[in-house]
């Protein structure tokens, strides 16, 4: 109970809960910021790091913790969660993991707090620095960029599961007595990544089946805001240094970057290149790593730019795509998605407007159409329908015949049609759509095709005369009669044979 | 006082052999070094700050944290790169590396310091070789989840909080701590292998009976 416990050590293990409970924050958070954290080994203490390790204090990370915290400690009953979520750029969001920092009423009270409480915490930090590298969302936060970015938030309280979907596994991270209880790290994350966008549900069906993960609006009343790593609390003009209300040994250790007011970065720790500041620390602080720019977590200047997967409160996406746009996966965008819906929607045989690239055929594929093609009654190619079609043909095949005003039909078209020499028989029945496709560096300005006709025209190559004797007709003694000659032929010409073999050795 | 035995098990790619072994001597290791000790007057001493570091698997799907030393670094990669090199390049075999992590005891002269493990990591390595590009990537993928697996075994087994040694005066700190290095202290520690052979049977082993029947005859 407290009353055992001596002032001094009270106050100790308060101070050593407060300033464990930031550190867990900075290090959980900081694992999530999607780059590799470096901080230097130092022989000499500097008396400002909090349980021997050099853990970087992000200034804004402080912030919120200790608005969450609001003055209390982890405590029996008051948990400190940190809540790790993704959201895509469409601004769709996933709970991802939940760590959790408690306290339950198992007491130690022979434990010695300065020493022995200590070093345990600060065993338990390592722990979690390794841990927090092993969660799924580890590999996730490494990739964060343009599809989607990592949020984090803070909440007081009680522990929250619900949103990390079904079958959410738990590793527990360590436990520490103390006198007062034996605190407890652990961390819930998600096992069910595939989710769908309600949004995307909405305008269109899935091309494949896609499992579908329900959000939850979320019901806690005492809901934070999400951030990104980089979060700055807006209208606030606080220095770097926060929280130096304990003594002087225990001095903040976040840094002095660069003012808030220029941390506007709006997602968690995605940097464009162009607009990558090192960090203003390196001279001054002993802490900070030789490395400038992204080492070390410490956030960047960055100027407001305007990249999605912004804060989770703040602008949403405003890319919409067409009403026709087939939906790509949740984390696809932007040309690539739209090139691929072009595709699809002719091989789907929906109408489709002209398209600027190859042509302008408005039936769809597999459809038969009337025929006044030749058919290939003689013929009995297999994928008739690639065979080059006859000339009569073509006037009236608008895939041959592209409209005037498609501007860059493929040069593709007229060659394909006129090369029908190479095949032997006549046009194919018109089962098929040509679907025009530009193979990469399909064009040759050297021959007078390109890839696609070449591939067409060679498809059929005439039989090797070699196999077009007809072995039927070869009975079993004329073979046997014929081999003594052979074998004749085969032994004056030994020599040969001999050198021959000599040359593969 | 017993010595704490730790088993792990992985199976890798010849390839992956190096970076498995040391994402796990290096977890260990973070979690079994301090920062260097400052004794003061009256028996007090400070303590240095540790510093991390990320690192990034080149042939496996996997990131660890490891101690910010590259004297450390050093010595471990030499470990194992010895270990490896017994092992053969590419070829399948199984191999056991081992850390221990042990005390000194001096000892009256002339017999020389007694060395008592508290704690041994073993390590068995079992390599598999891998016909095509496919099974590469999957076991590049299966590699990493299972060295997750092994760092949650680690760590689940150090915060148990079982026996460490005392925390020395200055005149004993060389008997628990290696205070060669400049940057960090970890416990006195060493490493070790044994390499199996296709046969199944320890080359150590195998040596050692030789020995055995030729001085019995």
């Amino acid at each position: 109970m407290d009353s055992d416990l001596s002032p001094q050590d009270k106050k100790d293990l308060d101070k050593f809960m407060k300033f464990f409970a930031l550190k867990t924050v900075q290090v959980i958070v900081q694992a999530r910021l999607g780059e590799k954290v470096c901080t230097r080994s130092l022989s000499s203490p500097t008396g400002s790091d909090w349980f021997n390790l050099a853990i970087k204090d992000i200034p804004e990370v402080t912030h919120e913790s200790k608005k969450a915290l609001a003055g209390q400690l982890p405590g029996i009953g008051r948990s400190m969660c940190v809540e790790i979520s993704l959201k895509t750029s469409e601004g769709d969001s996933m709970e991802l993991e939940t760590w959790c920092l408690e306290m339950n009423e198992k007491c130690d009270k022979d434990i010695k707090v300065s020493y022995t409480v200590y070093n345990r915490l600060s065993l338990l930090l390592k722990s979690l620095l390794a841990i927090t590298r092993v969660t799924p969302a580890y590999k996730l936060s490494r990739k964060q960029g343009h599809d989607y970015v990592i949020l984090y938030r803070i909440y007081f309280g009680e522990v929250q599961l619900t949103g990390l979907g079904e079958g959410f596994q738990t590793v527990r991270v360590g436990v520490v007595g103390t006198p007062v209880g034996t605190i407890t790290l652990s961390c819930a994350y998600r096992t069910n990544l595939a989710f769908m966008s309600t949004r995307q549900f909405e305008r269109t069906a899935p091309i494949m089946g896609i499992i579908i993960d329900h959000f939850v609006e979320r019901p806690f009343g005492n809901m934070g805001h999400m951030h990104p790593c980089n979060y700055r609390a807006p209208g606030e003009d606080e220095g770097a240094c926060n929280g130096v209300e304990d003594s002087q040994e225990v001095c903040t250790t976040s840094f002095s970057t660069s003012p808030p007011s220029q941390l506007y970065c709006s997602r968690l720790s995605y940097q464009p290149p162009d607009f990558c500041h090192p960090s203003t620390l390196n001279a001054a602080d002993p802490h900070q790593m030789g490395v400038p720019g992204k080492e070390g977590g410490v956030p960047q200047q960055v100027p407001v730019q305007p990249c999605h997967g912004a804060q989770a409160e703040h602008r949403r996406v405003s890319s919409c795509p067409p009403a026709d746009h087939v939906p790509a996966t949740p984390y696809s965008r932007g040309e690539d998605a739209e090139t691929s819906s072009r595709i699809v929607e002719v091989k789907s045989g929906s109408p489709c407007d002209v398209l600027e690239t190859t042509f302008t055929r408005k039936v769809g594929a597999f459809v038969n159409k009337p025929g006044t093609q030749v058919t290939t009654a003689s013929l009995d190619l297999p994928f008739a329908a690639f065979a080059p079609r006859a000339y009569d043909l073509e006037e009236n095949d608008p895939m041959v015949q592209p409209p005037e005003s498609s501007a860059t039909s493929s040069p593709l078209q007229g060659s394909l049609h006129s090369q029908g020499s190479g095949e032997s028989g006549g046009p194919a029945q018109d089962d098929f759509v040509m679907v025009d496709f530009k193979p990469a560096f399909s064009k040759d300005d050297l021959l007078p095709m390109d890839l696609g006709t070449f591939y067409r025209e060679f498809q059929n190559p005439p039989q090797l005369a070699s196999l077009t004797i007809d072995v039927s007709s070869q009975s079993m003694a004329e073979d046997l009669d014929s081999l003594p000659e052979k074998l004749a032929v085969y032994e004056k010409n030994i020599d040969e044979f001999d050198a021959f073999v000599d040359t593969l050795q | 006082m017993n010595c704490r035995s730790e088993a792990l098990e992985v199976s890798v790619e010849g390839r992956q052999v190096d970076e498995a072994m040391l994402a796990l001597l290096h977890t260990i290791l973070l979690h079994r070094s301090t920062g260097k000790f400052h004794y003061k007057k009256e028996g007090t001493y400070s303590i240095g700050t540790v510093g991390t570091q990320d690192i990034d698997c080149d042939f496996i799907d996997f990131s660890f944290v490891r101690v910010s030393s590259d004297e450390l670094d050093r010595a471990i990669r030499k470990a194992v790169g010895e270990f490896k090199d017994a092992m053969g390049n590419g070829t399948d075999g199984m191999g056991q590396i081992s850390l221990e992590f042990y005390q000194k005891k001096k000892s009256r002269w002339p017999f020389s310091d007694e060395c008592i493990p508290w704690e041994v990591w073993s390590i068995k390595v079992n390599v598999v070789n891998l016909a095509n590009e496919q099974e590469r990537q999957i076991c590049r993928e299966k590699v990493g989840e299972k060295l997750g697996e092994k760092v949650i075994n680690i760590v689940e087994v150090i915060n148990r909080h079982e026996y460490l040694p005392k925390m020395p005066t200055q005149s004993e700190v060389d008997n628990v701590f290696d205070t060669s290095l400049k940057d960090v202290q970890p416990y006195l520690y060493k490493i070790n292998f044994q390499i199996t052979d296709t046969l199944g049977t320890s080359v150590s082993t195998t040596m050692r009976r030789l020995i055995k029947d030729t001085l019995a005859l």
